[in-house]
């Protein structure tokens, strides 16, 4: 038995070849290297794992080098390499969430903290929770109100315009010069840095309505600009994927053009329109920048987007970190920044998974 | 399709009239739509050419620095394309490796997954990456630039003596970074996907390896679109504020990546602007101005690079 074994593994096919067992052998004994050197220099679990790791890596492709050849051992040399950039691409990720959540979450568990706003609390007040070891006061509910409202109205803005802008783009250019000036300039929108929207707003309403004019309106008007090209490139993709026989059909049954547009093309469309817009809401909640310059920062309550300043939630996280409450004691205003970091990121991640669940939910049958 | 549209008017079909409005208004409207885009971006560039108007036509020193506009703008572009390259040098290699796991070596099944993964980072709000960036990465960072001075010091980039916080450009790059990474992985996982899957078969069918075939059907065919992705990654990279606002602490223009100096267009905007008027303001819009024709023009020729590579590619 053992001889014909052994010749099938000298032959020609087989030659050169590491066994299958060969990367479990390696790893165990990266693991096992790894500790022992990290017992030399002093414990962690983190360089525990990054060492092993790349003494894994080191081991495979020097192990392929020797018995495989050169042109197996650089295939390996990639693979790991492109596997290593992908977890270092997630660390941040990770590490970004875990900040979120240790730092945020007993902020965000505080009573009262999503029910109250920053109305008079003071750099005094933050100084007392401190020295007596009560409580942080103050919340975000001023903030939430703002963010919700500006982010309505810059929906209100954009959807319509949008989606018109997309329904001409496929229903009734029919490829015109026109319609790739829009298709170019939606690109060009695309790249418009969030700040340069802002001071566009800004720089609009402070002419027509007088310089310095800061209001949630003005922020909306901001988000509309980076909202708009989202809204248009996301519906005018499921637009094109609308089956023409459709549309075939309704116009042999006699029916006008624009009906057809509302009650065949549109309803085929929904779920993809809806969850292109519920990802461009996601995109515009986080905006910092434009509603720096556009809306102001605002301690109390204002339900009113057409008149005085207006608080957001990243506005709010912002003002948080850059100017604490109380400058001697910035911890209660750090607690309060991070609680609502904790809490957009939610609410981005809530529309982020709604959005998918929509698409998937109705998606359109277009017979592929 | 056209002729579908305009039906020949008869005599005699009244009943025609009402849905004929319908179809006018509609399409009016659509079109209007579509004007009112191309109004909203030519009134962007208008209104802050207008604001921006009295900074050119101002005294030299009457602007900030005292010589000028030109000597004003010039150290903060330097700091903004400072801060891009280092997100562009870090991201680009590792958002291409991204891509290349997820479209060539991840497990069929896990694919999908992972690309959502990478779309999370995307969907992460920009404040908390700078948060993120001021509180945790800029302390963690510390002692490598400590490193970095004393025995790289004499390279001008790594002069000392290290910022003190951690809160350099070298830290708002890196922050740009890993905001430009989803971009880039995402825009070049598209592209790896599309290449053609006959190539990739024969070149394997000849006794490729796995990154021989990706070098010599997948990587040629991808030029174009890796080129474009890196370019729109820097786009964004050029216009990110908050990153750079929260954990940059600013100062003139140095050679120095790792001591505390630089500053960029967007987060001189956003950290000054609540507080300007007069003059500072149209300086401040004025930048924006600036700002906003480098990132049309990095946007352009990606756009004109991705529409070129469309032409050629098999795709479709």
């Amino acid at each position: 038995m053992a001889v014909p074994m052994t010749e099938r593994k000298r032959s020609a096919l087989t030659r050169g070849r590491l066994p299958t067992y060969t990367p479990h052998v390696v790893a165990g004994s990266a693991i096992v290297v790894a500790a022992a050197l990290m017992a030399l220099i002093g414990f962690n679990a983190f360089g525990w794992g990054v060492l092993s790791a790349v003494l894994f890596a080191a081991g495979n492709v020097a192990s392929s080098a020797i018995v495989e050849g050169r042109r197996k051992a650089v295939d390996k040399l990639v693979t790991s390499v492109v596997v290593g950039a992908f977890l270092v691409a997630l660390l941040p990720l990770v590490s970004v969430i875990w900040t979120v959540l240790v730092n945020g979450v007993p902020g965000l568990l505080a009573p009262g903290f999503l029910g109250t706003s920053m109305n008079g609390v003071t750099g005094a007040v933050d100084n007392a929770s401190v020295a007596n070891h009560t409580p942080v006061l103050g919340g975000v509910y001023h903030a939430m109100l703002g963010s919700v409202l500006i982010t309505l109205w810059a929906t209100v803005i954009s959807v319509p315009v949008g989606l018109l802008t997309s329904i001409y783009l496929v229903e009734y250019s029919a490829d015109n010069k026109f319609s790739k000036v829009i298709t170019f300039l939606v690109d060009v929108m695309t790249g418009i840095p969030s700040i340069v929207a802002g001071l566009f707003a800004a720089a609009f309403f402070g002419l027509v309505m007088g310089p310095g004019t800061k209001t949630g309106f003005v922020a909306a008007v901001a988000l509309s600009v980076l909202m708009i090209p989202v809204v248009v490139r996301s519906s005018e993709e499921m637009l094109k994927i609308v089956p023409n026989e459709l549309r075939e059909a309704a116009y042999a049954l006699g029916v006008r053009k624009w009906r057809t547009i509302l009650k065949v093309v549109i309803p085929t469309a929904i779920s993809g329109i809806a969850s292109g817009v519920t990802l461009a809401i996601a995109r515009v909640i986080g905006e910092t920048a434009p509603l720096l310059v556009t809306a102001g920062f605002a301690s109390q309550i204002n339900s009113n987007v057409f008149a005085g300043w207006m608080a957001s939630l990243p506005t709010f996280i912002y003002t948080q970190i850059m100017t604490p409450t109380s400058p001697s004691n910035p911890d209660p205003s750090a607690q309060r920044a991070w609680a609502a970091a904790l809490l957009l990121i939610l609410l981005v991640m809530l529309l982020n998974l709604g959005a998918r669940l929509v698409a998937r939910i109705f998606a359109p049958k277009t017979g592929r | 399709m056209s002729i579908i549209t305009k039906p020949a008017p008869k005599a005699g079909t009244r009943q025609a009239g009402p849905g004929r409005a319908g179809d006018k208004v509609f399409s009016g409207a659509a079109l209007g739509a579509g004007v009112l885009i191309v109004v909203v971006l030519f009134a962007v560039a208008m209104f802050l050419v207008i604001q921006a108007l009295p900074t050119f036509s101002a005294a030299p020193g009457d602007i900030t620095g005292g010589k000028g506009f030109a000597s004003y703008i010039f150290p903060i572009v330097v700091g903004t394309l400072i801060a891009a390259a280092i997100a562009l040098v870090i991201a680009t290699p590792i958002g291409i490796a991204v891509a290349l796991f997820i479209s060539h070596y991840a497990p069929r099944g896990m694919a999908r997954g992972l690309g959502y993964v990478v779309d999370l980072l995307a969907a992460i709000p920009s404040v908390i990456y700078g948060a993120w960036g001021a509180t945790f990465l800029a302390a963690q960072l510390k002692v490598p630039y400590q490193w970095l001075a004393d025995n790289l010091g004499w390279i001008p980039i790594f002069g000392g003596p290290a910022s003190g916080t951690g809160k350099t450009i070298l830290t708002a790059g890196i922050v740009l970074a890993v905001m430009v990474l989803p971009i880039i992985a995402s825009l070049a996982r598209e592209i790896f996907l599309q290449a053609p899957m006959l190539h990739q078969e024969a070149a394997l069918a000849l006794g490729a390896t796995r990154w021989e075939m990706i070098r010599m059907a997948v990587l040629p065919f991808a030029r174009g679109g890796i080129i474009s992705a890196v370019m729109l990654g820097l786009g964004r990279a050029l216009g990110e504020t908050m990153a750079v606002a929260l954990v940059l602490s600013s100062g003139p223009l140095i050679a120095s990546l790792i001591r505390s100096g630089n500053q960029t267009i967007a987060a001189e905007i956003a950290l000054d602007f609540p507080e300007a008027f007069g003059l500072r303001l149209s300086e401040l819009i004025a930048a924006g101005l600036v700002l906003f024709l480098i990132t049309l023009l990095v946007n352009m020729v990606a756009r004109w690079i991705i529409s070129r590579h469309k032409e050629f590619s098999g795709a479709n």
